[in-house]
């Protein structure tokens, strides 16, 4: 690796991982509900923001303003989708992971054996 | 359905434009989706927590780069807040001597304001270290005076009554401890001795007291022999050592062991200067006298302290104890008593510092008088720099009404002129407020020594913080409300064409406050003056005998028995002291009172009451007392046992025209005392206050002699002689301890509660002139370079520099007479109230009106003159030159 990434938070990671998911839909309130949904936590909705704007400073998501709806009393929605950047960062992460997962010598046993 | 409109508009208010959209929106669809959810109610309070959530920085922070999403600048008002400070920094340091006097003066009044309140502070937070404070109380014991119906009384009582409070009023008290009175003991370690204050009291009083025990318990005074000492006074004592379980001697015969140390008790309350706490049995055990009192309803000399107990209130226990004589006294005792119509109350601890003085029995005047007297004080000079700091910013600003016009040409509306205005007043009493807080804690300790007091700023006390801040913010827009609002109402057009004329009415309000600036100083100084003279009068007071070269010496050592002859003849013998006498009580105190006496022609209606001093043989020569009638004690006369010399005001009381020869009967019918001489009274307890009728006994057999007074020879210095004395009693008694005090110095001692109140006085009046004169200085600068152009014109027509030196100063002097004329019968109404508290007083004469005046005046126009001649002779041409 000739530059060193970008350093990358284990919940701005989720957050990337979730608008890469979503596929231009992702805004905050989606955003938010979905990683609660999936993950479980209590997120809150100026967390997803704050996460947001550092991804967006580092360049690993862009964002655009999307159409404006009723329930939001007529204000557009900023939608975010990952940058090529943001596709190689996450794409690094997964590649340790897996390298590391593969050089396990004796993989977890499955909780439960038969 | 709608989120909460508050929390909308603080969203909007903190968040980023750029960005209010996008969050808003997405807060709003949350909000929608909540409700579906949990119900209305509670999708508010998460929108409330919510809308929290985004008062971060990340969310705040402007743009800083215009462009990508909108035009709105970083925070919107900064720009021409920047600009505000910009112009009125720039109009500081353009305007130097203003400036400095405006800053200057305010910050001298804040400091002075902020020492006052310091001073307020430890006056009213007195005691206020124990946690019981609100609990504790002192027993007073009073009655009315048949003859004069005046109710009078004391908290020294008898030492039966503490007995009958524990037991008896169990249900009211938590604690009941009998106490001596707070005074000075030697405190022997080995040969070492130290002087130090102690209170002998019952185990009971570190709990009562709430003390800090940093070694030992609350119980640590329940051994009879125990000593408990203050941090400070364990560590003089023994330095680092551990002083628990150390044997110490009291006055070198009561032995103590160390049993705790407690952390010192602040300055600011009664139990302040103790340093060492003592058991009361120990104290009662090791005075054959105390013993004997144990059930004597005679003899009033104890005092006793009370806790309450949790549940009941002072008013009831105080209504409680009222009728203790009539239901606990021995029937023969109250019988006679009853007359007085004897009652019982307590005294609590909120009133014993501040209201000392009892009027009717009640605890009703004393420091609290000072209190508010400072109080007052320290609002005027503030007032006095404000008043400059208002007088001075207007003035300014008429010359600014140029900018005004400019400002509103190019489109200013009156809130930004308003604005600005206000930013630089309260620009300047920030300075100032910086400037005083420096100027306060340099001062602090010297304050602290004026005043006897041990101070600090609270810098970490947000009260402090609250008060300063509530006072910025009310001076500054007290300073800044006048320019603010008047000159942002200037018509640009006429401003521009330079018609505007402030009427002759825009110079009246400044005049006003001219006069109530003079006024106060006036006053204070008149009252300065007036504070000095009484104790100046107080000092020339014929005090009817010699104290220079007398010292005076505590016998408190019991080896001194029996060697008062050969102490007396080894004295003389130095050649350093010319007489040698022993006495009951100091030359500065009495001690003891007594009454029961019976003459010829008394009127037996009438009680007496006398203070006592028992003295020996060469007492009246020692002090050089002087003789109206009969003669002096001496040893030709053997009779001379049951001799008797009373003072001048004595002869006056028992009525006797012809003294000398008659007899005075004791109160047991069998002692008699024959009356040989009248001397002139000697003043030896307030000097403020009448001397007391007083008999003098003769002590032959030195039975009573607590007290040591040497006559120093005159020929010899004290430096040279009180060396010798130390050796002679050294020698003699060696164990005692030689502390020694001049008796001039104890005379003096009595006067610096006054003289403290005189020296914070005139530094108030000095600061109070100084500021005053401050804003007269800028005034006046002001009025002569307003009027540049009609000097100019004067001179150009013939007017001499006297004539205009006299059309400047004219004004000025007009108000200042003006404050005169007021400040006089203000400052002779307090003045005179003041001085009828005192028996033995000054009279205010009218010289010192005309003083304080005359010096007003000529202070004024020292400081209009110095700007009046300044202007007089500016040369007319450069002043008409410019146009």
């Amino acid at each position: 690796m000739a530059m060193k990434r970008s350093y990358l938070g284990e919940f701005e990671e989720i957050v990337l991982l979730t608008v890469a998911v979503m596929e231009g839909q992702a805004y905050g309130v989606a955003l938010t509900h979905e990683i609660i949904e999936q993950t479980g936590r209590s997120v809150r909705l100026n967390q997803i923001h704050a996460a947001l704007q550092r991804l967006e400073d580092k360049g690993m998501v862009k964002s655009e303003m999307g159409e404006p709806t009723a329930e939001r009393g007529g204000r557009r929605k900023r939608l975010f989708t990952v940058t090529a950047y943001g596709r190689r960062t996450l794409q690094e992460i997964q590649d340790v992971r897996v390298n590391l997962w593969t050089r396990m010598p004796d993989p977890f046993n499955p909780a439960i054996s038969l | 359905m709608n989120p909460p409109r508050l929390a909308d508009r603080l969203l909007k208010l903190v968040c980023a434009p750029h960005r209010l959209e996008e969050v808003q929106g997405d807060l709003h669809e949350e909000f929608a989706w909540q409700v579906e959810r949990i119900g209305e109610r509670r999708a508010r309070w998460r929108y409330w927590r919510d809308v929290l959530g985004f008062i971060k920085p990340f969310a705040m922070k402007r743009e800083s780069v215009t462009g990508s999403f909108n035009n709105y600048p970083t925070p919107t008002n900064t720009v021409m807040l920047r600009n505000y400070l910009k112009i009125a920094f720039r109009n500081l340091v353009k305007n130097k001597a203003y400036s400095v006097i405006n800053i200057g003066g305010l910050a001298v009044g804040m400091a002075v304001a902020m020492l006052i309140g310091l001073w307020l502070w430890d006056e009213l937070s007195y005691d206020k270290y124990h946690k019981n404070y609100d609990n504790i109380a002192q027993v007073w014991s009073g009655g009315t005076d048949p003859q004069t119906s005046k109710i009078g009384g004391s908290v020294s009582l008898q030492f039966p009554m503490g007995a009958i409070l524990r037991t008896k009023y169990k249900h009211y008290f938590k604690h009941v401890l009998m106490a001596w009175w707070v005074s000075g003991y030697t405190l022997k370690v080995g040969d070492k001795n130290f002087q130090k204050t102690g209170e002998f009291i019952e185990a009971d009083a570190p709990e009562m007291l709430s003390l800090n025990m940093l070694k030992g318990s609350y119980s640590s005074l329940s051994d009879m022999h125990s000593i408990i000492l203050s941090k400070s006074t364990a560590e003089a004592i023994f330095g680092t050592d551990d002083p628990i379980n150390k044997s110490l001697k009291i006055d070198n015969r009561i032995d103590v062991k160390v049993t705790g140390v407690y952390q010192d008790i602040p300055k600011n309350a009664r139990f302040g200067e103790v340093q060492f706490f003592s058991p009361w049995p120990l104290w009662v055990a090791s005075n054959e006298w105390i013993k004997q009192c144990e059930n004597e309803w005679n003899n009033r000399s104890f005092n006793i302290y009370v806790q309450l107990q949790p549940t009941v209130t002072m008013a009831t226990a105080d209504a409680g104890i009222k009728d203790f004589h009539y239901k606990n006294l021995p029937s023969s005792f109250l019988k006679e008593m009853q007359k007085y119509k004897p009652f019982v109350q307590l005294v609590p601890m909120s009133t014993w510092h501040l209201y000392s003085e009892f009027v009717d029995g009640k605890p009703a005047a004393g420091r609290i008088t000072f209190v508010w007297l400072f109080g007052i004080i320290g609002v005027f000079v503030l007032l006095l720099a404000c008043i400059n700091f208002m007088n001075l910013s207007t003035a300014r600003s008429e010359k600014r009404a140029k900018e005004v016009g400019i400002r509103k040409a190019i489109g200013s509306i009156k809130w930004q002129l308003v604005n600005q205005f206000m930013s630089e007043s309260f620009l300047v009493v920030v300075l100032a407020f910086i400037l005083s807080v420096i100027l306060v804690v340099t001062s602090l300790s010297w304050f602290n020594e004026l005043a006897d007091k041990d101070m600090s700023l609270p810098f970490t006390n947000p009260v402090f913080w609250l008060i300063s801040l509530v006072f910025i913010t009310l001076t500054g827009f007290l300073a800044g409300l006048y320019p603010a609002f008047y000159l942002s109402s200037f018509q640009p057009v006429k401003v521009l064409k330079g018609t505007i004329r402030l009427g002759r009415f825009a110079a009246l309000p400044r005049k006003i406050l001219v006069v109530v600036q003079f006024t106060v100083s006036v006053v204070l100084v008149i009252g300065t003056i007036i504070v000095y003279q009484q104790i100046q009068h107080a000092r020339n007071r014929p005090i009817g005998y010699n104290r220079e070269g007398l010292i005076n010496l505590s016998m408190n050592d019991p080896n001194y028995k029996g060697k008062h002859e050969l102490l007396k003849s080894e004295l003389v013998n130095t050649g350093m002291v010319t007489d040698v006498a022993f006495s009951s009580n100091p030359l500065t105190a009495v001690w003891s009172n007594s009454g029961g006496y019976d003459w010829r022609g008394k009127d037996p209606e009438k009680d007496s009451d006398f203070a006592v001093c028992e003295v020996t043989h060469d007492f009246g020569k020692t002090v050089g007392w002087q003789f109206i009638d009969g003669r002096d004690f001496s040893k030709a006369f053997s009779t001379d046992s049951s001799g008797l010399i009373i003072n001048e005001t004595a002869a006056k009381y028992m009525h006797l025209k012809e003294p000398v020869g008659e007899f005075v009967k004791g109160d047991d019918k069998v002692s008699t005392w024959k009356i040989i001489g009248v001397i002139k009274d000697l003043v030896m307890q307030s000097p403020y206050e009448p001397v007391k009728q007083t008999f003098f006994f003769l002590d032959k057999n030195y039975s009573q002699s607590s007290q040591l007074t040497i006559k120093i020879n005159p020929t010899v210095s004290a430096a040279a002689a009180i060396p010798q004395i130390e050796n002679v009693i050294k020698k003699i008694v060696p164990s005692a301890s030689f502390d020694y005090k001049f008796v001039d110095e104890q005379y003096a001692a009595k006067f610096s509660a006054e003289e403290r109140i005189g020296k914070l006085a005139s530094v108030f009046a000095v600061l109070a002139i100084l500021i005053s004169c401050l804003g007269l200085f800028g005034l006046a600068s002001f009025v002569a370079e307003q009027r540049t152009k009609e000097i100019g014109v004067r001179k150009v027509l013939g007017a001499t520099v006297t004539n205009l030196w006299g059309l400047l100063s004219k004004d000025f002097v007009f108000l200042v007479i003006i404050s005169c004329l007021i400040a006089v019968p203000i400052a002779w109404y307090f003045m005179n109230q003041w001085l009828l508290k005192y028996d033995y007083h000054t009279d205010i004469e009218w010289w010192i009106f005309a003083a304080a005046g005359i010096g007003a005046l000529i202070i004024t126009l020292l400081t209009v003159s110095f700007q009046a001649i300044k202007a007089a002779l500016m040369n007319p041409i450069t002043s008409l030159r410019s146009e």
